[in-house]
């Protein structure tokens, strides 16, 4: 892993802040997936981030981790980096309780012949508490609501203590009600100086957030939702698979739910 | 019953079994939620050639297995680097080439262990530096295991987000590879070849029916474990059976047990995992 990405655990939320410069990003020796990108996103900024299936979010997510070198240009990360995946992803089956997956947030800074901190285990009540599923801490995982168990693994990030938090389709599969809640968090966390970064299939959503990002192998695109989602961009974003409604004013992308890389 | 308390043969033989299967049991727990137990019979049969070696040249038999292991670790990543072959053809095929070198070597007049014992294990015969060992590498498992619970625990529920929370899933499943070699090594001796994977499987699947959080299907599977061991033990010596068979059917009993009393709820599970995508997921 080369030494691109520089976080600073320590940094306050404030300095929170995500600096991409003419990044691109490949698997092994393959060729780029993603490249040309370069944006940033300062504290209290909620980044859409838009494009195909394959068009370079994931690959994106993975560079901003660390999980991925960059091939050139570089990413500069103020704060810790939380990761919010699709909550299908992890294992259902699992019996573990949603404050035990809200402790996990806590594992990286435990060592491993230590149990979890009070201190630890109350700001993942408190955490589980301000997604609103305080009364649910003791249920199993598995057995919430799809948007239950999105808003349990935002209090993950939020033990986690993320200046900057990259969060996966978090309104796929979630109904109309935690859709609205997880929104009210997401408002939250980006009041609190907190960086967001949204990859999303929504186009409509996207225009609520405070900044948008286009991908489709590269970048095509960055800058608030006014100037970005021009139908030329959405054009270049989606080619083929744009669909435009209302004379032009509202456009839906048609998705294939595959779940490549 | 008085007379297996009686005997310092069989207590010894008893206190080795019953650690045996703790470690084995909550090692289970872990396999099956890494979807690892083909893992586990692999290693357990591939490992035959090596204890027949060992016996052959006279070196301790627990030295032969853990060559045997390390042997077939390096044959199955050799194997797998031809991607034209599935990672389980790749595997059968190595778990069978190395059992019939073992069975091939075992019936050779000059083994003076017979086949039998390597294959169903020899509870009440195995030196006592074997048992001792034995009962170390157990220890080491059990220990292992509460050392790395909550890396096991984010490997296995998230290994999409598991590295951003400092827990990289395939080292965790290397690791818990190893721990499974060791604890094959240590279980070999005294329940053979192919019996050891009952213990290593049975109580763990047991506990996942029964327990309702991950620690309490771990001290479940742990005192099944021990549980089939005692039961086994005490069933051999009544009936005068083999040792080892007893512990194995005695594991599968207690399994049976727990299935008639919680069936298994129609859910869906992630895809089936092969070995050799564990080992090759380091790289």
């Amino acid at each position: 892993m080369t030494a691109t990405v520089t976080a600073t655990a320590a940094a306050a939320a404030t300095a929170a802040h995500v600096t991409v410069a003419g990044l691109a990003a490949s698997y092994g020796a393959a060729p780029p997936a993603l490249r040309a990108v370069t944006f940033t996103a300062h504290a209290g900024q909620a980044v859409a981030v838009l494009g195909p299936n394959g068009g370079g979010k994931t690959t994106l997510f993975r560079a901003l981790l660390g999980e991925l070198s960059a091939v050139a240009g570089t990413v500069a990360i103020g704060g810790a980096t939380a990761y919010v995946p699709q909550t299908e992803r992890s294992r259902l089956d699992f019996p573990v309780s949603a404050l035990d997956v809200a402790l996990m947030g806590a594992y990286a800074r435990t060592a491993w012949y230590r149990r979890i901190g009070a201190a630890d285990r109350a700001l993942a009540r408190a955490s589980l508490g301000r997604v609103g599923l305080a009364e649910h801490a003791d249920k199993r995982f598995g057995a919430l609501s799809g948007g239950q168990r999105q808003r349990v693994l935002i209090a993950r990030a939020i033990v986690q203590d993320a200046s900057v938090l990259l969060l996966d389709e978090p309104f796929g599969g979630v109904d109309q009600t935690s859709a609205e809640a997880i929104m009210g968090i997401l408002d939250d966390l980006r009041t609190e100086g907190r960086v967001l970064l949204i990859a999303t299939h929504d186009i409509e959503q996207a225009r609520r957030w405070d900044r948008v990002l286009c991908l489709r192998g590269e970048q095509i695109a960055y800058g608030p939702p006014a100037d970005t989602l021009s139908n030329a961009v959405l054009e270049a974003t989606y080619g083929a698979e744009i669909v435009m409604l209302d004379c032009g004013h509202r456009a839906v992308a048609i998705q294939h739910h595959d779940h490549a890389h | 019953m008085t007379e297996i308390l009686h005997s310092g043969l069989l207590q010894r033989a008893l206190l080795e079994i019953v650690v045996l299967g703790a470690a084995c049991g909550s090692l289970g727990v872990w396999l099956l939620h890494l979807r690892q137990a083909y893992a586990a019979e692999s290693l357990a049969h591939a490992m035959l050639p090596g204890l027949v070696l060992a016996s052959l040249v006279g070196v301790p038999l627990l030295l032969g297995a853990g060559g045997g292991v390390l042997v077939t670790a390096a044959l199955i990543a050799l194997a797998t680097r031809d991607t034209r072959v599935g990672s389980e053809v790749a595997v059968g095929v190595v778990v069978t080439t190395a059992f019939g070198l073992g069975a091939v070597l075992a019936l050779s007049p000059d083994v003076p262990v017979g086949l039998d014992k390597l294959l169903f294990g020899d509870l009440l015969g195995a030196a006592t530096s074997d048992l001792i060992s034995a009962g170390a590498l157990a220890l080491l498992v059990g220990v292992a295991l509460v050392a790395g619970h909550r890396r096991l625990a984010l490997a296995v529920f998230d290994p999409v987000a598991a590295p951003s929370l400092g827990v990289r899933p395939a080292r965790v499943e290397l690791a818990l590879l190893a721990l499974l070699a060791v604890a094959v090594v240590a279980a070999v001796l005294s329940l053979g070849n192919l019996l050891v994977f009952a213990l290593l499987v049975a109580p763990g699947a047991a506990a996942m029916r029964l327990g309702r959080s991950v620690r309490a299907q771990l001290w479940l599977a742990a005192a099944l474990g021990a549980g089939a061991g005692l039961l086994g033990m005490v069933v051999s010596a009544e009936l005068d059976l083999a040792a080892g068979g007893s512990v194995a059917l005695a594991a599968i009993a207690l399994y049976a047990v727990a299935a008639l009393v919680r069936p298994a709820r129609a859910g869906r599970g992630a895809p089936r995992r092969s070995p050799v995508e564990a080992l090759g997921a380091g790289s």
